[in-house]
Formats: C-alpha cells, structure tokens, sequence
C-alpha cells in the first residue's frame, strides 16, 4: 500500500470515528462542566473549569445509590443464573442423548423468535395476578428462563457440539457421570462462550427500559434507565447537567472494564456470532 | 424369616433391580431432563404461556381499575383494520427498519473492510468503533436528546461550518432519520465485529489469484468477498430486521413517538395502547400483529437463504 493510500484510509477512520466518539467524549467532559459551558457556541471540547456540584445533585434529587445498586444486583444475579440456566441446557441439547430431545429443542427456540414486546401484555397481567409487579421479581425471572435466556441457551448449545467426544469418554472411563463430566470437563472447556453469554446477558440487563418502565413505580425500585429520564425540573424540562452526571455514572464503569478487557471480549463475540 | 434374612434381601434387590433398571442410558436421559428443565419450565412459563394469553386477550377487553375482562370476539381486530392511525405507524415502521438495516449493514461492512487493510492502528480504532455498544443505551440517547436540540451540538459543529441546522427532532423526516442514525452509531460495532471475523477468514489466495487474472478491486469485492462471507450477511441481517422492530427506548426518550405520529413505530404504538391509555386488549392484539410481523421476516430470511448464501458451515 502506498504512503498517500495509507494516509487517505486514515483520514477516512478519523472523519468516520467522530459521531462514535463525540457523544461519550462530550457526556463525561460535560458533566463537570459548569451549565454556561454546556450551551456554549461553538461547543467547547474541555471544561474550561472543572465543577463537580451536578454529582452531588444527582443524589439529592433522587435515590440515586439505591438505584444503581438495584441495577448491578439485578444485571448480576441475571447473568449468573443465565449462565448457569444456559450451560445446563446447551450441554444437555449437545451432549446427551434423551427420548424428544429434538422436539423439546425447537419447543424452547420458539423464545429466538419472540421479542419481549409481544408477551410484555400478558406478562403484565401475569406478574399482576401474582401480586409482583413494582417488585424486581419480573426483572430477574424472564430474562434468565424467558425468551433472552433462549439465546443463551442456543449459544452454549453451539459451543458444545464443538467439544470432541473423547474427552468425556476419559472422563466416563474415570468413573465420572454425566453431570460430573459437565461440571468438571465441560464446563471449564466453555470458558469463552460463557464468557460472551455474560457480557451479552449483562448488557441486556443494564440496558433494559421497557419493562422497568412497565413493572415499577416506585422510585427508589427504579432502575438506572429508567432513572435517567427523570432528573426534570417542575416543568418537565430535563436538567441538563444532572442528566449528563448521571448518564456519565451510568456509562463509564462498564466502558473502562470493557476497554480494558476489549480483545477478550470482542474476540469472544464474533466467535459465538459466526457459530450462531 | 430373620431380620438378617430381610437385611441380606433388601440389599440384594438394591444391588440388582436398580442396576437393571438404571442403565446408563436410562441414567444420563434422566439427567439430560433434569438439566434441561429450568430452561424448559421457563419457556413454558414466560415464553409460550403468554404467547396463549396474547391471543387470548387480544378477544377480550380488559378493564384494568375494575379487573374486569369482557369477550369482544374480533373486535379488537376490527378495530385494528379501522384505525386510521396503523397506516401511518406502519409506514414509519417500515421506513424505519429499511433505513436501519440498510444503513446498519453497510457502515458495518464498509467499516469491517476498512479495519480489514493492513494497517497500524485498527485495534484502536476498531476498539473506538465499537465502543457506542458498551455505552448504556438510555445514556446514549440522552446525550445524543442533547446534540440534536436546536441550540446543539450537531447544530454547533455544523455552525462552524457555516451550515445552519434544522432543528432535527421536531421536523417530521429529519426526526424519524435522527432516531435511525442514533441507532446506528449505537449498535453498528457489533456487526462491524462479526464481518471483521468473517473477512478474517476469507482464503488471501483467492484475492491473489483474482487479481493475476485481472479483477479489478470491485470485482473481487462483488465475486469473492460477498460470497463468503454471505452467511455472516444473513445473520446480520436478521438480528438487525428483527432488532429494528424491537427499537423502544431511543424513540421513548428521543421523539416520544412524535413529532405528530412520524416516529411513532408498531412497539411504541402497542406500549402507548396497552400501558399509557390502558387498552390492554388492543395493546394484546397489536402484539399478535408484531409477532406476525417478526415471524414472516425471519421465515422470509432462512427461505431466501437458500437463493443467496454461497455456502454453509
């Protein structure tokens, strides 16, 4: 490749990068920007000085630890026991030979084919009827067993049929059974699908609005999302600079551990896309 | 008969009749269907249960103070023929999942070829395309409610160019296009990744050879790299359709369907019926419309597979 090539193919990625960067560049330098910077024409890519009260603010006006602690509990206890859920499943589908093995196969991937909005209805009604609705109940128990956790399943399916079967073969020689051969063989063999299971599980966890919005309603139950769209003043009107501290809160946790795991963890996706 | 006696036959039975009966193919189904029944009993659960229900409330009316429901038969279904807004949503709808996945598909492969080159640096800029991903959605589109207000920073930048901006959420067309390339920016990394290991595995010998033959570079992109990589594009190609028709925060926290009715897509429309205005039997039949709608698009998909999927692992 010739110098003006390479040259004109990096001009392209850096015109091309900047409505990915900008956003998150101007959310976190935005936040700790006094409100006069915010609305400044043209935008000012730095804080021209640094102003951390909006952090204090986002506590005061709701409670926002309490809301950020019901959403990493909820994404964690979603991701391990769809993990969990999912590995059993996927190996049990892969592995194991049972009587109406396939039928119940295809009877779980109807869930691929379902996205949550067209159950949302019923499961309203159902999660009404059981008296859990404004409780996390909903929040923890569709997404590991429902229609997300189909994908899991299908994931760790896929991985699975790729394990050579003499490896479990020494293992049964061993004098291990089915379930020992999973747990010890197996599953420690599964690590970088497990791994995509979890950043994906977690994301849709973390990123889940509709059914917040939908099952609760009491604030100090409220996920993060949801909690985002409510720093408004009495008009309604958002409060810019709390908005962006919290949104800045929100994002920034996960953006550092991914970044500094990113080869892992894109590596692991496009692995179990392609299978997929 | 001694107790000894009894002793010695109880442990004979569970020495030999267990050992018949539980033979290990009889034992690993067994553990085959207990491994497999917390995912089953959820799909019967939280999956195919409210699938019934859907279409059974979709008959009724539901009265929710009351906790009433009252059979209407197919009145929910007339109701949706009759009304004069589905045009209008479904059009949006429509516009709005072409737009997406069209754009979607050829950023991500253009830039999954781009990060392909060999070139210092894709890591980084890879990392940097992908990032948008990682970002909390509801964060997102927050940030993005705030550059595309009239006094924003899209606006600003494109001030400084001399370019004065419309104002991007209130304008019919340039409202539903904001909420499409928000998305997009969003979510784009991950299909650019799955191109970038489908790419990846393109054979480098076949590119030498073609070009030795004289293709020029359009040409090996259209006869070599299109070809192969055609599985990954109908796997993207799916998630993205069906993720389309699924897209609710951005529109709820962007344009709340508005302005008028222009980014008002079917999920906003049914979570407008059924939770805002309480119509939760027509909100049921609107759902059954959506599961038709995702279910004839797959189907259409995996068919079509067949005409345009050079090869399949």
């Amino acid at each position: 490749m010739s110098r003006r090539v390479k040259l004109a193919l990096y001009a392209l990625l850096c015109v091309l990068c900047v409505p990915f960067v900008f956003p998150t560049w101007w959310m976190v330098t935005s936040s700790v920007k006094p409100i006069s910077d915010i609305f400044a024409f043209p935008p000012s890519l730095v804080p021209s000085r640094f102003d951390f009260s909006t952090y204090g603010r986002v506590f005061e006006l709701q409670p926002f630890g309490q809301q950020y602690l019901n959403s990493l509990y909820i994404a964690a206890v979603v991701t391990v026991g769809t993990m969990a859920v999912a590995a059993m499943a996927g190996y049990a589908f892969a592995r194991i030979r049972f009587p109406g093995q396939n039928v119940l196969f295809l009877v779980v991937l109807v869930g691929l084919l379902i996205p949550s909005e067209v159950t949302i209805v019923p499961l309203f009604q159902m999660f009404h009827t059981a008296g859990t609705t404004d409780t996390h109940w909903p929040l923890i128990l569709v997404p590991i067993l429902g229609a997300p956790g189909v994908l899991a399943t299908f994931i760790m399916r896929q991985f699975f049929i790729t394990l050579p079967g003499e490896l479990e073969e020494a293992a049964r020689v061993d004098g291990l059974g089915r379930f020992g051969t999973f747990c010890r063989v197996a599953l420690p063999l599964a690590r970088p699908a497990l791994g995509a299971v979890a950043i994906f599980t977690f994301l849709h966890s973390w990123n889940l609005y509709l059914e917040p919005i939908v099952f609760l309603s009491t604030p100090s139950k409220f996920t993060l999302p949801q909690a985002l769209t409510q720093f408004v003043d009495a008009y309604g009107s958002p409060l810019w600079n709390v908005q962006l501290s919290a949104a800045t809160m929100t994002a920034l946790p996960i953006l550092v551990v991914f970044v500094l795991a990113q080869r892992q963890f894109i590596e692991g996706l496009a692995h179990t896309g392609l299978k997929g | 008969m001694t107790v000894t006696d009894l002793g010695n036959r109880v442990a004979e039975r569970a020495a030999t009749r267990p050992r018949h009966f539980w033979t290990i193919p009889r034992r690993d189904a067994l553990v085959g269907y207990l491994m497999i029944s917390p995912q089953l009993a959820g799909s019967a659960l939280f999956v195919l249960l409210p699938l019934g229900l859907v279409v059974y409330y979709s008959l009724q009316e539901w009265n929710v103070l009351a906790g009433t429901f009252e059979f209407v038969g197919g009145d929910n279904y007339a109701k949706l023929l009759a009304d004069p807004n589905m045009g209008q949503v479904l059009t949006s709808t429509a516009f709005f999942s072409v737009g997406l996945v069209v754009l979607n598909l050829t950023l991500a492969l253009t830039l999954a070829i781009l990060l392909d080159q060999r070139l210092r640096g894709t890591t980084f800029f890879r990392t940097l395309f992908f990032s948008p991903v990682l970002v909390s959605l509801v964060a997102w589109t927050i940030v993005w409610q705030f550059l595309l207000q009239q006094d924003g920073g899209v606006n600003g930048l494109l001030g400084v160019a001399g370019v004065d901006g419309p104002n991007w959420l209130r304008g019919e067309t340039t409202a539903l296009l904001s909420v499409v390339v928000v998305q997009v920016v969003k979510n784009v990394g991950l299909n650019m990744v799955l191109f970038l290991a489908a790419l990846q595995g393109v054979p480098r010998q076949l590119y030498e050879a073609a070009q030795l033959d004289g293709a020029g570079a359009w040409t090996r992109f259209l006869r070599i790299t299109v070809p192969l990589i055609s599985p990954t594009i109908l796997l993207t190609s799916i998630i993205t359709v069906v993720g389309s028709l699924q897209v609710f925060a951005q529109i709820a926290v962007l344009t709340q369907g508005g302005p008028g009715m222009s980014t008002t897509v079917l999920v906003y429309y049914l979570y407008q019926q059924a939770f805002q205005f309480r119509h939760l039997g027509y909100g049921a039949t609107l759902s059954v419309l959506l599961f038709l709608i995702v279910a004839a698009l797959t189907l259409l998909q995996w068919r079509l597979r067949r005409r345009w999927v050079f090869h399949e692992s």
